[in-house]
C-alpha cells in the first residue's frame, strides 16, 4: 500500500502558517521560491549561493535571537553540501533552531540528478548520530503539523527530513538584492540598519 | 617563545591582544577552526561566558554562521589557519552579496621557515586568494604591529560593513617545530 507523496509547496505552506515571531532562512533554489510562495516576509532570509550555508546561517541567528523561533528550510542537495555544519550545530545545540530539509533525493534546480538522499542516505539519521534533540522523517501533513509545533516551542535542537515527490513547481522569486534582504531582516528586528 | 622581547626589556603578547582587541569591539561569537596560533585567543574566548565559541568543521561554516549572527544584530569573529581560506572561497560570496561585517583572523603557513611543504600551495596563495574575492589583508610580521592592524581591521569591518583579514604570518608566530612533542 502506498500513499501519494507530499508536494513541496504544500509542506512549506503548511510549516508556515501562523509564524509569528518565526525567523526563517533558506537554501538556495527550490526551497527559496517555496517559502517565497507561501508569502514574503520581512524575517526571511533568502540565500541564493555560499550552497551548504542555510543551516549555518540559521545557528547564527538562532545562537543570536535565544528568544525567537529560528526555522531552516532547505533541500537535501544543500543539506549534503553542509553535513559536517550538522555536527557543529549540534555541539552549540540551540533549542529554538529547527532544521527541515525537504528532500526529493534529487538536485532540481540542475535537471533532477539523483542526490545521495535519493541513493539511500537518511539526512534525519545523520542528525540523529551527531545528537540532535529530535529527529524525524516526515511524509505526511499531520507530521508537518506536529513540525510547526516543536518549530515554536523552542524546546529541542530539531530536524525534520521531509519527504516530497519530484514536481516541479512554478518559479515564485524573492528578491536577489542580498543586502536589501539583510537590511530587511535586521530592521524586522529592531537592529540598526547601515 | 610565547612572548617577543622588545629592546627596553618588556615585550608584547600579542596573542592575548587579538583576544583583548576581539573584546573592545564587542564580539560576541568566535568561530573557529584551531591552530597553534590561535590557541591563546580560542583558550580565553571558551572561558569567557559573554563570547560563543563556536568549533566549526570547516572553515567556510563560519562565514554562515557569522552572517547569520550579524542578522541577528550581534557581532563575530573567525578564526582560522591560511589553509582554511582555501576552504572560505565560494563561501565568501555571501559576504559580497549581503555585504555583512566580516572579520577573519589568519595564521599563517607556507610562507617562512616552513617544514611541510604541503602546505606551500595554499598559504602563498591565501593573500592573493582572499583579495580576489573582496576580503582585504593586512600582514602582521612583528608583535607590535598585531594590535593596531587588528584594530583598524575590526573598525572597517564593523563600522564599513567589510571583509577584513589580518594575516598574523609565520615569522611573529615562530617556527614550528618538528622533532618534539607540542
Amino acid at each position: 500500500m502506498t500513499f501519494p507523496l507530499l508536494n513541496r509547496r504544500e509542506a512549506v505552506a503548511e510549516l508556515l502558517i501562523d509564524r509569528g515571531d518565526l525567523i526563517v532562512t533558506t537554501g538556495l533554489g527550490s526551497p527559496s521560491y517555496d517559502v517565497m510562495a507561501a508569502g514574503d516576509h520581512d524575517r526571511n532570509y533568502y540565500l541564493w549561493a555560499a550552497m551548504g550555508s542555510a543551516a549555518t546561517v540559521g545557528l547564527g541567528l538562532a545562537m543570536s535571537r535565544p528568544q525567537d523561533p529560528v526555522l531552516v528550510v532547505t533541500g537535501d542537495g544543500e543539506m549534503l553540501m553542509g553535513m559536517g555544519a550538522l555536527a557543529t550545530i549540534a555541539v552549540q545545540a540551540p533549542k529554538n533552531l529547527t532544521i527541515a530539509v525537504l528532500d526529493n533525493g534529487h538536485y532540481g534546480e540542475t535537471g533532477m540528478q539523483r542526490s545521495h538522499a535519493g541513493h539511500g542516505i537518511g539526512l534525519e539519521k545523520v542528525a540523529q548520530s551527531v545528537n540532535f534533540d529530535w529527529t524525524a522523517r516526515i511524509t505526511d501533513l499531520a507530521g508537518v503539523c506536529d513540525l510547526r509545533a516543536r518549530v515554536h516551542a523552542k524546546n529541542a535542537l530539531s530536524f525534520a527530513a521531509i519527504t516530497i515527490d519530484v514536481t516541479e513547481e512554478d518559479r515564485v522569486l524573492p528578491s536577489r538584492d542580498g543586502v536589501y534582504i539583510k537590511n530587511r531582516v535586521r530592521a524586522a528586528l529592531g537592529q540598526q540598519v547601515f | 617563545m610565547q612572548q617577543t622581547p622588545l629592546q627596553n626589556g618588556q615585550s608584547i603578547d600579542w596573542k592575548a591582544q587579538v583576544y583583548e582587541v576581539l573584546k573592545d569591539f564587542d564580539v560576541k561569537h568566535a568561530a573557529y577552526v584551531p591552530d597553534a596560533g590561535h590557541a591563546t585567543a580560542i583558550e580565553r574566548f571558551n572561558a569567557d561566558e559573554a563570547v560563543h565559541s563556536v568549533v566549526l568543521t570547516t572553515e567556510e561554516e563560519g562565514i554562515g554562521y557569522l552572517a547569520g549572527a550579524w542578522l541577528g544584530g550581534e557581532r563575530g569573529v573567525l578564526l582560522l589557519q591560511s589553509s582554511g581560506v582555501g576552504n572560505c572561497i565560494n563561501t565568501l560570496a555571501l559576504q559580497v552579496c549581503a555585504r555583512f561585517p566580516l572579520l577573519m583572523v589568519v595564521t599563517m603557513r607556507g610562507d617562512w621557515a616552513e617544514f611541510n611543504q604541503w602546505q606551500n600551495p595554499m598559504g602563498q596563495a591565501t593573500e592573493a586568494a582572499l583579495n580576489l574575492m573582496g576580503v582585504r589583508t593586512w600582514r602582521a610580521e612583528k608583535a607590535e604591529e598585531v594590535e593596531g592592524l587588528l584594530r583598524g581591521a575590526a573598525t572597517m569591518a564593523f563600522e564599513g560593513d567589510q571583509a577584513c583579514a589580518v594575516l598574523l604570518s609565520q615569522q611573529l608566530i615562530g617556527k614550528k617545530l618538528w622533532n618534539q612533542v607540542q
